[in-house]
């Protein structure tokens, strides 16, 4: 049995997204991974670094009927799920993938 | 008294609570894997120690959206007992049933160790087999274990009694050099407003027969169950 795949017209398919999403400790939480970095980094001979803060990177893709739906899911994905806003902020950036 | 226990993958001290409530206490214990939403048939329920889903992106995040988790803030929000014991206590702040978030240690090392711990409050269906500022002794075995929350949560904290026990010295001394993690007033557990819900870091299940090297942990399910079955 054969898959025939058929690509929607190209002015009904949904647009697709690619989201870079940065997860950062408030400032009011300490860092011990990012300390331990920083006097790391001294020992390398770096002692002109300061304070480090380590954070996470997230890449997803999604679809969504328009750049504005997209952010509010994404608002609330990371408000849920990515992010935990007692200990963390997050911020992200959205880009229009060309249509398939 | 029937206690429902939560296996998620990559839970590994579900078993040991099994081990008290079941062969130590003789109560009816129900293993409730993650997928079942339905908790109906049970009192307690047991948040228990390991690493949830691998502890993926944080500890806790992502086993609070199972059906077990859903089901489990519906006990809570009908007032029933709830008990969130190490990763347990991570999935219930992250669910949001307690307040605060538990972060990497002060050191950055995982700890495993038995250390004293000041008991706070003795008025809740979790502490009763206790006397007041009681000092015992319990495991701790984590590498995220340092209570936070923001100033104003602390000081409601504070202000309503939430506040179940502390690392402290041996003869009840809670300060900077009793405090094994970095945790924000050497908290180790705290409760909800309303008492029913207790989340802690260490781990009264393995402090619960004689033959693990102490039994300060078995006051909490003995003191649950008295407290239960009077009601």
């Amino acid at each position: 049995m054969s898959i025939v795949t058929i690509s929607p017209p190209l002015e009904l398919a949904v647009p697709h997204y690619s989201a870079r999403i940065y997860v950062t400790l408030r400032p009011s939480v300490l860092d011990p991974a990012g300390t331990a970095v920083q006097s790391g980094l001294a020992h390398m001979g770096y002692s002109n670094v300061g304070p480090v803060r380590i954070g996470k990177y997230i890449e997803l893709t999604l679809e969504a009927d328009s750049e504005e739906a997209a952010s509010q899911q994404l608002d609330r994905m990371c408000d849920q799920l990515l992010a935990n806003p007692v200990i963390e902020n997050y911020r992200f950036e959205l880009q229009t993938l060309a249509t398939v | 008294m029937k206690f429902g226990i939560i296996v998620f993958p990559g839970a590994n001290c579900d078993r040991d609570v099994a081990y008290v409530t079941r062969d130590i206490l003789g109560q009816p214990t129900r293993m409730v894997w993650h997928e079942e939403g339905d908790l109906g048939d049970i009192d307690v329920v047991v948040v228990p120690g390991g690493f949830s889903y691998g502890d993926y992106l944080r500890c806790g995040a992502i086993a609070r959206f199972s059906p077990a988790m859903q089901a489990t803030v519906e006990h809570a929000q009908a007032g029933k007992p709830v008990l969130g014991i190490c990763n347990g206590f991570q999935i219930l702040t992250e669910v949001g049933l307690l307040p605060g978030a538990l972060m990497r240690n002060r050191d950055m090392r995982f700890i495993c160790d038995r250390l004293p711990l000041r008991v706070e409050r003795t008025n809740l269906l979790w502490t009763n087999g206790y006397t007041p500022g009681q000092v015992i002794t319990l495991p701790i075995a984590h590498g995220e274990g340092c209570y936070y929350a923001d100033e104003a949560t602390l000081a409601e904290l504070e202000a309503n009694d939430q506040i179940v026990f502390r690392y402290s010295g041996p003869e009840g001394a809670v300060d900077a050099a009793h405090n094994p993690n970095g945790s924000l007033g050497n908290i180790a557990g705290i409760c909800n407003r309303q008492g029913n819900v207790l989340g802690l870091m260490p781990h009264p299940e393995r402090a619960s027969d004689a033959v693990l090297g102490g039994v300060d942990g078995l006051p909490l399910f003995q003191g649950l169950v008295q407290a239960l079955v009077a009601a």
